[in-house]
């Protein structure tokens, strides 16, 4: 097979900008035709799915739920002393419910590390932090790799407006958000309780999930969309007295808990119409044109740089526009983009990624859970735990300060040592690099006093750093 | 070759000698007085909004108890009551060391406090709080940074691994958080310094980070060391010690951010007990563990605790409460002249948007009062460089003469 420097340069800006950084021989297997590498991932729904039996089912998830409620936070809520037994359920159920977390991190780096559709992964990583779930709070540990798996994996084939309807229906971001306990005041559950509205989930869909900040919106359209959003909850034991057909976990509208009447957004009129009401509400704001340039600015910024070419903005935002949010078109005009390819390396790669590309420039094919999980603890980019409902920041000004590149070099420093090494970091280097790798950086490598110390440095390269 | 001999040549000698590098403001500002340097200034943002009628309830403002209802705690001296300040606010029955401060004429309230920012996005309030511009986006860096290029020069850490934009920008910030890891190899660091020569981002920073850890290693916070004890404390106080021990290093940072988050409390936010009264607590207990650490140079440490914004007066349908606009800062430490209220009370009777305290305190005149008083950041500097447009709110007097 013959193949330009061209090529193999292209696939190496492919599998590290675009991917999880190559494995080696990863560069021979994409090719001459890098942007034909990406766009095989796009359509093909198969390569985002993460079906593990090992990993928990929604009714576990929500059983395991069931149990901590009744053990922890029945214990957590009365500390008195003299509440042993409740402590004792309190911890085993916590010990339960962290072990289906972590198994869901492990299988999430088990995936990236070793496969071929590596932009695949990048792409379910952009859209599952656009659309934040953190594990953060108690309630939501259970849901969070759930929800990805769930909502995200299975939404990267069809429209944003679909994508962003699961993404509101789903126990994870309906608990992480406290959606699901809140209450129209004026329903028939609100006049006999004494609670109400919660505005959280509304606020961040309309600040973070479609239009943004500044995408022109006010004080009035958050709670009113609010209030048409009540009645949206989750199947918990209460709630099934309601619904007693629905599974424990599950999405449910509950009439009772709906706050009646017609309700304006943006300055449009929504007629009462129980859970069709927020829906209509949704469909207008995944048409809306902040929606369109808010989610245009991400994507570029997220694959291009931190300060995104206004034409690359542009070119996604008219797909958007015209494809009216179709997430495989978007996906193809950002491998189109004329930056795509440009050598200039503008992105700082997160934890994360910096993380799963050194593990995969090794070629090692599994790693110690726990091994991960320190990894992840140490750069501080814990999976499904992202600080806010922004989800992780995406510039390097946030990913290379001080004391992060050195807790990244202390990190490369125990890989190297721990790693057996069988070939020369140099040669490592080259496999996952290409001729991205600068001759002055190849040669640092070469000429390291020890294996180690090579693969440190190669790690830690200017290069390697970026994508 | 063999960099480290008992430890004969530090980090930072082997940098020099091997990367040929000088590191920025390591000696910096040897011609100003001792006294000058030591006036150490600590910034502790609590991210997600602090609900301030929680932390400094105004017990006694008329309309306090009916609007907050289920929230509203109980007059001091009932169990669970608040700390009295006078006869109208109080403080949190968590934020014991912080009433101490108080009596000891240490700790003054800002309250109805907020930043130029009117909407409630905590990441866009989150901005305009840390540049310290008029508006979200308007600067790029932040008003800390910006502060210690005013003379003498002086550096700030962040305790954290990351940069909060507070401390972003072109004066030398570094960032550092206590490490499990091996230290790195010092002949590794100096290839790759040589290898960063070029580098704008990495290089700077790996220097940064290679001076920081040298400062925490010298003051017994070496790879691996213990500043806290997490599962009982949790981990705010470690890092709040981590804080107070680079700043008494006798090359330590100027000053130090700690951000503390999980003020967002939307839901089951408790009154006396429960979520939002043990973040108070783990507050409390971080500053206390802060002025410990500290030991004699509280008496020259300024500590400024701030949000992005407050919360909503009433109690939402969830028994939390919502984004707000007017909130509370605290500030305390040797030098503050405690025991007071700062600014003015617009009182609860009437709401901004009928739901928030009204913001009638700029942070950014609390924020300017400790640079000016303090730092002796003169008043052009303030204007054109840290608070540009903050125009000509001042609080004077905030520290002893």
């Amino acid at each position: 097979m013959q193949r330009t420097e061209g090529g193999i340069l292209n696939a190496a800006i492919a599998a590290n900008r675009f991917g999880l950084g190559a494995r080696p021989g990863d560069l021979e297997y994409i090719g001459g035709d890098a942007r034909g590498w990406l766009k095989s991932q796009i359509g093909r729904a198969d390569a985002f799915l993460l079906n593990d039996p090992a990993l928990p089912s929604r009714a576990e998830a929500s059983q395991s739920l069931r149990r901590f409620i009744r053990g922890a936070m029945g214990g957590a809520a009365n500390t008195a002393p003299g509440k042993e037994a409740n402590q004792t359920e309190a911890i085993l159920g916590f010990e339960t419910f962290t072990a289906a977390l972590r198994a869901e991190i492990a299988a999430r780096a088990a995936r990236a590390l070793t496969t071929q559709t590596s932009f695949a992964e990048r792409l379910v990583r952009f859209w599952s932090n656009h659309f934040t779930v953190a594990a953060n709070k108690a309630v939501t540990v259970p849901f969070a790799g759930l929800y990805e798996r769930e909502v995200i994996r299975t939404g990267m084939t069809g429209s944003f407006a679909d994508l962003h309807l699961a993404v509101m229906r789903h126990p994870g971001m309906l608990l992480y958000l406290d959606q699901a306990q809140s209450i129209g005041p004026n329903s028939l559950a609100g006049k006999r309780r004494n609670r109400g509205l919660n505005e959280n989930l509304a606020r961040e869909a309309l600040e973070l999930h479609t239009m943004g900040a500044q995408g022109g919106y006010g004080q009035s359209d958050v709670t009113e969309f609010a209030k048409a959003l009540t009645g949206w909850t989750v199947v918990s034991e209460q709630v099934r007295r309601f619904a007693p057909e629905a599974a424990l976990g599950d999405f449910v509208f509950i009439e009772r808990l709906h706050e009646p009447g017609t309700r304006t957004v943006l300055g449009k009129r929504y007629p009462e119409g129980g859970e069709s009401q927020a829906r209509a509400i949704l469909a207008d704001l995944a048409r809306h044109p902040a929606t369109a340039r808010r989610v245009a600015s991400s994507l570029a910024r997220h694959f291009i740089a931190d300060e995104p070419p206004i034409a690359a903005v542009a070119k996604l935002e008219k797909t958007f526009r015209e494809t009216e949010g179709d997430v495989p078109a978007l996906h193809e005009t950002l491998v189109d983009l004329p930056e795509t390819f440009d050598e200039r390396q503008r992105k700082f790669k997160t934890s994360d990624e910096f993380i799963l590309s050194a593990l995969r420039m090794t070629g090692v094919e599994t790693v110690e859970p726990q091994a991960l999980y320190a990894a992840y603890a140490l750069l501080g980019q814990r999976p499904f735990s992202a600080p806010s409902p922004e989800g992780w920041p995406d510039n390097a000004g946030e990913w290379a300060a001080p004391d992060a590149v050195m807790k990244r070099l202390e990190w490369s420093e125990a890989l190297a040592r721990r790693l057996p090494l069988r070939t020369a970091p140099a040669a490592m280097a080259a496999a996952a690099l290409g001729s991205m790798l600068s001759a002055r950086m190849a040669e640092a490598v070469a000429r390291a006093a020890s294996g180690p110390q090579g693969l440190t440095l190669a790690l830690m390269s200017p290069e390697f750093q970026r994508r | 070759m063999n960099m480290i001999v008992g430890g004969s040549i530090t980090r930072r000698a082997a940098l020099s000698v091997g990367g040929g590098l000088v590191l920025t403001a390591a000696g910096a500002g040897a011609a100003f007085s001792a006294a000058a340097r030591d006036r150490k200034f600590v910034l502790v943002i609590l991210r997600g909004a602090l609900d301030g009628l929680a932390a400094v309830p105004a017990f006694g403002d008329p309309n306090y108890a009916s609007l907050r209802g289920r929230l509203a705690l109980p007059p001091p001296g009932a169990a669970g009551g608040v700390l009295p300040l006078d006869a109208t606010f109080g403080l949190h029955p968590r934020l014991s060391f912080l009433h101490e401060e108080w009596k000891a004429g240490a700790l003054a309230v800002m309250h109805a406090a907020s930043s130029p920012y009117r909407e409630r996005s905590h990441f866009d309030g989150q901005d305009v709080l840390e540049s310290g511009g008029a508006a979200v986006f308007a600067l790029n860096d932040g008003w800390l940074n910006r502060a210690l290029a005013a003379s003498p020069p002086r550096k700030a850490v962040a305790i954290a691994s990351a940069l909060p934009l507070v401390l972003r920008g072109p004066g030398p910030a570094s960032s550092y958080a206590p490490s499990f890891a091996r230290p790195a190899n010092e002949d590794t660091i100096v290839r790759l310094m040589d290898l960063y020569a070029e580098d704008a981002l990495l290089g700077p920073a790996l220097a940064s980070a290679v001076e920081t850890q040298e400062i925490a290693a010298a003051s017994g916070m070496e790879n691996g060391a213990k500043t806290g004890n997490p599962r009982a404390e949790g981990e705010w106080p470690g890092l709040a010690r981590a804080a107070a021990k680079l700043l008494a290093a006798p090359e330590g940072p100027a000053a130090a951010v700690l951000a503390f988050d999980g003020w967002d409390t939307h839901a089951n936010q408790g009154a006396a007990e429960g979520l939002l009264a043990n973040r108070l607590a783990g507050l409390d207990a971080s500053l206390k563990a802060l002025k410990e650490s500290l030991g004699a140079i509280y008496a020259q440490t300024v500590i400024v605790v701030a949000t992005e914004f407050g919360r909503t007066v009433a109690v939402n349908g969830t028994n939390g409460t919502d984004h707000g606009t007017g909130g509370a800062a605290f500030v305390l430490g040797g030098p503050v002249k405690g025991g007071r209220i700062l600014g003015d009370w617009p009182g609860l009777s009437a709401l901004h948007q009928s739901r928030d305290i009204q913001p009638a305190n700029d942070l950014r005149a609390l924020f300017a009062a400790v640079l000016e008083e303090h730092w002796g950041v003169g008043k052009s500097a303030m204007a054109s460089k840290v608070f540009p447009g903050a125009g000509a709110t001042r609080i004077s007097g905030l520290l002893k003469a």
